[in-house]
């Protein structure tokens, strides 16, 4: 188990060397867009003496390479900024420090929470979904039930999400209005009322995410039932449901796994557009006012959230993996 | 042990598989009959629809073929009639299997005792507790070393031989009345063979059980039935009881088939003392990566006109000691030289003439051959490349190799591999070696894919190009009666070492190294008493994985 220990080492590496690129990345894609913050909140009245003004009072007339560093040195001692949006209306005003700040650490946090919440309800539906009917596919391959399975989620993750999410708020909030199609989420909630708020978005993302991990689960169970070992349990008189169960899928669960984890980091990331669509008070929704305001901090920090998601959520997947192997669990 | 009413009768059975979009026949129309506690040896080349005999006698069929005809009683229930439901209460109940490869047959992911006793728990046959202890009980029957804890090790943890046993162990777990070897010792290696056929043959006398034995190889047929079947593509050429079929085969068939292990080139007398070897390896060490040596100070010489035999068992380093030689795999100490002339270690380090003069020919002719390409870039390259020739004068070359392997070059020399046969592939995988102009040609088990028959021309082929062209080839081989049939000289490794080295004769004449003695002794004769007697005489401590330990 030392190796596994190991390789969870190297990774947590090489992740962290790949948040930095995606830094990088970032920050330049966003010097690269037209306009800055300065232009952007000020909007019609931006005099060239406001924008001059704000710009230097966010250190913006220093050079781009310049302010990367100064950011990331902020990273590196745990400090990741203050919104652009919160210095901007100081200088303005002529505040002095005396206002409380809020760091955008404080502001993504509760955002991030709703995210996840978000995420993991969509989750707890879509990965017990996916993998009950990819096994059922894969048991009656070749049956309607394997044809209707495969057609309607193929169909789910074939249309945008947005429109996804705009019919099931025709059929689920307008014409019979059972959820409401603005989820307003806020702190005071109690668990059920949040869960409720939550439940268009949540089947939205399940259906988005459903057809990729249930095919996956349906593939890998039927490439295995060519093995000599299935053939060998149904030559003990194993039924059919139970050669799948217990004979294929055990050994199937690595790619299962890979894509489950895939999914789910695109439940953290890809929930941008969904977030919007039902004015979701999560990270994404976040994020895409952050960009039209060409804040960098919060930008930086949302995609490295995103980004993190990500190289956890993979790094898991293989751990998970190893795991499941008994090549490795049990060595010679 | 037999009484009259027969356990399995088969009449008229036709089965087809479907190819593309038709259903082609595999098996026209077997008649089969099994008592109670028979055994029946199902003999044939690959192609001849000896498996799907056999598994259809359990009422199973693979995916994508069908009972096309005729009828499959077994005691009494119409297997082709009844239901799924009925025929899965009889399998593993009182119908077993036996597959050819453990390790593929035992699922990964779960202990042996735990797939053991399934089938006994899923058909209400035994408790889980009481099948536990049946399988230990079985276990130490079978000679299977810790009988009380092997079980609860998962399969990779087991060695070839002992899963078999272990599955042998699992087929008796529901007391059959029918148990199905297919091919169940093709895959290991002639020491540990002996001990699961003494192993195979002891349970099933013990049990009364009945068997259909299936199998390519006749000198293992001949220790295991009672009665033998001879299939040929699908349809019965004859059968007959075990002796009587050995001692006087009716059919062509079948003659040929017990005809086939009397090839022997005639014995090249060793070269002279002061003669050059074309090869010489010597004190070569070895290992991959950073692991433990593999070869330990091997040194051997292959002299111009003669073969060395390598032989050992898997794991000896026999193909190891092949890399070397070629250069895929540098020597940790000692060095192989060429005419005399050291060869540089590594592949990278050697010139084109160097390149040019050690050639291979693969186990694996499917594998070893490009799919996409034709025979004539196939064999063409190698020309191109080391002789330089190209248009006209390529194509001449090209076409006298091919007449050199005994394919008609109009024939053959636009085809793509797919379109040849198994032996056909292995003889293009020869012409390919022989387009370098070597003096110099590894056989690396270039005849244990084939059946016998196709090897046997295969083994020709090679004798007399060798006379031809003056080779000198290293034949690996863990088939002593390849060895038997072709070297001049033999080699015997054992966990890297070379344990014995001499001409083929002194081999194979008393007195020798204790392993080569184990060896020799394990391989199957065609004689119905071999294995009973080879009991008798060394015990059946003294056989298998115990003897080989006791010789560390």
């Amino acid at each position: 188990m030392s190796g596994l220990a190991r390789m969870v080492g190297q990774r947590l590496a090489l992740g962290a060397f790949t948040l930095l690129i995606v830094s990088m990345v970032i920050f330049a894609a966003i010097e690269a867009l037209p306009g800055d913050f300065a232009e952007a909140i000020l909007g019609q009245g931006a005099t060239p003496e406001a924008v001059a003004a704000i710009r230097e009072s966010l250190g913006m007339d220093r050079s781009a390479v310049e302010r990367y560093f100064a950011w990331l040195g902020g990273v590196f001692s745990g400090d990741f900024g203050v919104s652009f949006s919160q210095l901007s209306f100081q200088s303005q005003y002529g505040q002095t420090g005396e206002r409380d700040i809020v760091t955008v650490a404080d502001q993504l946090a509760p955002r991030f929470a709703n995210t996840i919440f978000l995420a993991a309800t969509a989750a707890a539906v879509a990965v017990p979904l996916s993998l009950a009917l990819g096994i059922l596919a894969a048991l009656y391959r070749g049956s309607i039930f394997d044809r209707a399975a495969n057609v309607g989620t193929l169909t789910s993750i074939s249309s945008p999400e947005f429109f996804v999410a705009y019919i099931l708020i025709l059929f689920l909030a307008a014409a019979n209005p059972i959820f409401p199609s603005i989820s307003k989420i806020h702190a005071d909630l109690d668990f059920w009322e949040r869960l409720y708020r939550t439940v268009l978005p949540a089947l939205t993302l399940t259906l988005v995410v459903t057809a990729h991990m249930m095919r996956m689960t349906r593939v890998a169970i039927i490439n295995l039932m060519a093995s000599q070992y299935i053939e060998m349990a149904r030559l003990k008189g194993v039924p059919r449901w139970r050669v799948i169960v217990r004979h294929a899928l055990p050994n199937a669960l690595a790619p299962i796994i890979n894509v489950i984890a895939l999914n789910l980091a695109y439940l953290v990331t890809g929930v941008v557009v969904v977030e919007v669509v039902f004015v979701y008070p999560g990270i994404g929704q976040m994020f895409v006012d952050a960009v039209k305001l060409r804040d960098m901090p919060t930008v930086q920090a949302c995609c490295l959230v995103f980004a993190a998601a990500y190289i956890l959520l993979n790094l898991l997947a293989d751990v998970l993996s190893v795991l499941t192997n008994p090549r490795l669990r049990h060595p010679k | 042990m037999r009484t009259g009413r027969p356990l399995v009768t088969i009449r008229d059975l036709k089965i087809e598989g479907l190819a593309g979009e038709d259903w082609l026949p595999i098996v026209n129309g077997i008649d089969l009959d099994l008592a109670r506690g028979e055994v029946l040896g199902l003999i044939g080349e690959s192609g001849a629809g000896k498996s799907t005999v056999g598994l259809a006698a359990m009422g199973f069929t693979r995916d994508g073929c069908r009972i096309a005809g005729g009828s499959i009683e077994f005691d009494d229930i119409d297997l082709v009639a009844a239901s799924e439901e009925t025929r899965r209460s009889l399998l593993g109940r009182r119908i077993a299997y036996v597959a050819q490869s453990a390790a593929a047959s035992f699922n990964p992911a779960h202990r042996l005792i735990d797939q053991h006793t399934e089938g006994p728990v899923l058909h209400g046959v035994s408790s889980q507790q009481e099948s536990q202890e049946d399988a230990m009980a079985l276990y130490a029957r079978l000679r299977l070393p810790e009988p009380e804890s092997i079980g609860f090790r998962y399969p990779h943890q087991v060695s070839g031989g002992q899963l078999q046993r272990a599955m042998t162990a699992m087929a008796m777990s529901c007391r059959p009345d029918l148990i199905i070897f297919d091919e169940p010792t093709t895959a290991l290696d002639v020491t540990t063979q002996i001990e699961v056929l003494a192993a195979i043959r002891d349970i099933v006398e013990q049990f009364g059980t009945a068997a259909i034995y299936i199998t390519h190889d006749l000198a293992v047929v001949a220790q295991m039935a009672d009665r033998i079947k001879v299939l040929l593509k699908g349809d019965e050429v004859e059968e007959n009881d075990t002796r009587s079929m050995l001692s006087d085969p009716q059919e062509d068939y079948t003659k040929s088939l017990w005809a086939v292990r009397s090839f022997r080139r005639p014995e090249q007398p060793p070269a002279g003392g002061g003669a050059q070897p074309v090869i010489a390896v010597s004190g070569v060490t070895a290992g991959y990566g950073a692991a433990a040596d593999v070869l330990h100070e091997v040194s051997f010489d292959i002299h111009a006109g003669r073969t060395v035999a390598v032989v050992g068992e898997s794991g000896s380093g026999k193909s190891t000691v092949a890399r070397c030689i070629t250069g895929l795999l540098p020597p940790r100490s000692g060095e192989v030289r060429f005419n005399g002339e050291a060869l540089p270690a590594s592949y990278r380090n050697r010139s084109k003439d160097q390149l040019r003069q050690v050639q291979m020919i693969y186990q694996m002719a499917d594998t070893a051959l490009n799919p996409k390409l034709r025979i004539r870039d196939i064999i063409g390259r190698p020309v191109q490349f080391y002789r330089g020739l190209r248009g006209a004068a390529l194509r001449r070359r090209v076409e006298e190799l091919l007449e050199q392997i005994e394919m008609e070059p109009d024939r053959y020399i636009d085809r793509l591999p797919s379109e040849l046969s198994g032996g056909q592939k292995q003889r293009v995988g020869i012409a390919r070696a022989l387009a370098a102009d070597a003096q110099f040609i590894i056989c690396d088990e270039v005849t244990s894919a084939l059946d016998q028959l196709v090897a046997e021309g295969i083994l020709k082929l090679l004798d007399r190009l060798q006379n031809e062209l003056d080779l000198a080839y290293m034949f690996i081989t863990h088939d002593l009666a390849t060895v038997r049939a072709i070297a001049d000289e033999v080699v015997v490794m054992k966990d890297g070492h070379v344990v014995e080295a001499g001409p083929k004769t002194e081999m194979f004449t008393p007195p020798h190294h204790d392993y080569t003695d184990l060896l020799l002794s394990s391989v199957p004769e065609m004689d119905p008493d071999w294995l009973d007697r080879l009991l008798e005489q060394r015990g059946v401590d003294n056989i298998g994985e115990a003897a080989r330990v006791r010789l560390d």
